[in-house]
């Protein structure tokens, strides 16, 4: 399917999504409410098929957290990109797809070690790769470690 | 202590107890480790606590310019060093719109082909190792150094080599690259059959990892088990094939599958792929074109503001770099999808109710390298 009438039916499925710009995949920014229904969509529906998900990653705007899905289908060889985006950042949480595809995981296990986002329902949601007592989220912006970060 | 001593007395030896393997162990290959849970000598599932080798990898490339980070890319999976450089300088050209010479795509294939060959060979060693014939460790490790000579030669460094960088290579190649290549070719041919000879037909050998550690091709897409794992599993995700870059589009080769789906299909997988690696390479190495070893490049690379994504195909799997850049000369957000982290991840499933020693068999088959893993 190509891009065009990939956006259609993703704006068919959730109309409020937000088309981003980008050269290399059709990106579109959706309310996190709607990211486990439709991810489960993408997945299940024949003609779209999305069964491989090549990327999860955690991503700090400055004011917004976000996490980034990057998709692809290995029948019809289309790829897509899903952001979901949150303005709290003391308490910013999403569905975890990690029952849909298996790898989302480890993924969403680092992301909440790096950014301290949690996703609901996640069935082992601990730090992955940090020590379970370590203070704060390192790849956010606004992290501050005087010991381990040396300035230039 | 306690607990044990409440249970009723049927119940004695037959709780679930659980035992560390590694962080310090021969055949996790690195610092990981797994909680396993055992009945007996079956695993029931195992937990992977990583982390003990992580460097903030990401974290320090938001501090560096991009020619920087190349240098960091060598220190994940270290066994694909030049292919992770190829991944960050294929990024920065594609958003850069920069065209590489083609001499500069000639030799960035060729190094990545002796990449996978030399890291096909040390896990084969490691593999052969693992189960008990330390002769492959030696045969593995000898034919090995061929390779890292060529690279000692040309690129000044025998394992990290932080050979290419935007807009090409560092330097030229030595005058004997070629000369020495062919050698390599010749000796391996021959070599490569003394491999088959001790383990591909070895009824021990088959009978250790046939029919152990079944991953589907639905679980293998699901988990993201890509590679030679993957394709093991009969799915077809060489990112040669799929994104062709550099001269993968113009060279002929075959994407090997195999579609047993256990431990020894992931082995004869990776065994061909020397094969295929060989024919990519003799391909190329006659036909190098004269030109530049170098794209003219501005003094400082500032990447246009956006998000940019460059796949590539490591030794172990797909490699993905993604980069959120504001414009300026260092990366606002660097992330890395790396191969192992992702193969990793499908181990538990894979290895329940298999017996201990299958367990070993099952994670050298994976072929995980642990930096990788912890970045």
């Amino acid at each position: 399917m190509d891009n065009d009438s990939l956006k259609a039916r993703i704006l068919e499925i959730v109309p409020d999504a937000q088309p981003e710009e980008n050269k290399q995949y059709l990106t579109l920014a959706v309310p996190a409410a709607r990211l486990y229904d439709l991810a489960l969509k993408l997945r299940d529906n024949p003609e779209l098929a999305f069964d491989y998900l090549f990327c999860l990653s955690g991503v700090d705007y400055g004011k917004q957290l976000a996490v980034v899905y990057h998709l692809s289908s290995t029948q019809h060889k289309h790829a897509l990109v899903i952001k979901v985006k949150t303005d709290d950042r003391e308490n910013p949480g999403f569905d975890t797809v990690s029952d849909i595809w298996h790898t989302a995981d480890f993924h969403e296990r680092e992301t909440f070690d790096m950014f301290g986002i949690r996703f609901n329902r996640h069935p082992d949601l601990r730090r992955i790769f940090l020590d379970e007592d370590w203070k704060g989220y390192p790849l956010r912006k606004d992290y501050v470690d005087e010991v381990n970060i040396v300035e230039f | 202590m306690k607990e044990i001593i409440n249970l009723p007395v049927s119940k004695i030896g037959e709780e679930e107890y659980h035992i560390n393997m590694g962080p310090q162990h021969p055949s996790t290959h690195g610092v990981l480790r797994l909680v396993v849970s055992l009945e007996g000598e079956i695993v029931k599932s195992l937990k992977p606590h990583c982390g003990y080798i992580h460097r903030g990898i990401e974290k320090m490339c938001e501090k560096d310019t991009y020619p920087q980070v190349i240098h960091l890319t060598d220190r994940m999976d270290y066994l694909s060093a030049h292919i992770n450089n190829h991944a960050v300088c294929l990024l920065v050209e594609k958003a850069l719109e920069i065209e590489v010479p083609e001499r500069v795509r000639y030799i960035r294939t060729i190094m990545d082909e002796l990449t996978r060959i030399q890291s096909h060979q040390l896990w084969w060693s490691s593999f052969g190792m693992d189960l008990g014939g330390l002769t492959c460790f030696f045969y593995g490790l000898r034919d090995r150094e061929m390779i890292l000579d060529i690279w000692e030669e040309t690129t000044g460094s025998r394992f990290l080599q932080s050979y290419n960088c935007p807009g090409g290579l560092m330097q030229d190649i030595h005058p004997n690259f070629q000369k020495k290549v062919h050698a390599f070719l010749k000796t391996f041919k021959k070599k490569i059959k003394d491999y088959d000879r001790i383990l591909s037909g070895n009824v021990i050998f088959e009978n250790r990892s046939q029919g152990v550690g079944i991953l589907s091709k639905e679980d293998a897409i699901s988990y993201g088990v890509t590679g030679p794992s993957g394709r093991g599993s009969g799915w077809s995700c060489d990112i040669r094939k799929i994104e062709p870059y550099s001269m993968y589009g113009k060279v002929h080769f075959n994407e090997v599958l195999r579609y047993e789906c256990d431990t020894y299909s992931r082995y004869m997988v990776r065994m061909q792929e020397m094969h295929e690696s060989m024919n990519i390479i003799e391909q190329l190495i006659d036909n190098i074109p004269a030109g530049d070893h170098s794209a003219r490049m501005k003094a400082v690379i500032k990447l246009p503001a956006g998000e940019y994504f460059q796949r590539v195909e490591s030794a172990r799997g797909e490699l993905g770099v993604y980069v959120v850049s504001d414009g300026n000369k260092t990366p606002y957000r660097m992330k890395f999808r790396t191969p192992s982290f992702c193969n990793l991840g499908v181990l538990d499933h894979i290895s329940r109710d298999m017996k201990i020693a299958d367990l070993v068999a099952i994670g050298a088959s994976l072929d995980l390298v642990i930096p990788d893993i912890d970045r």
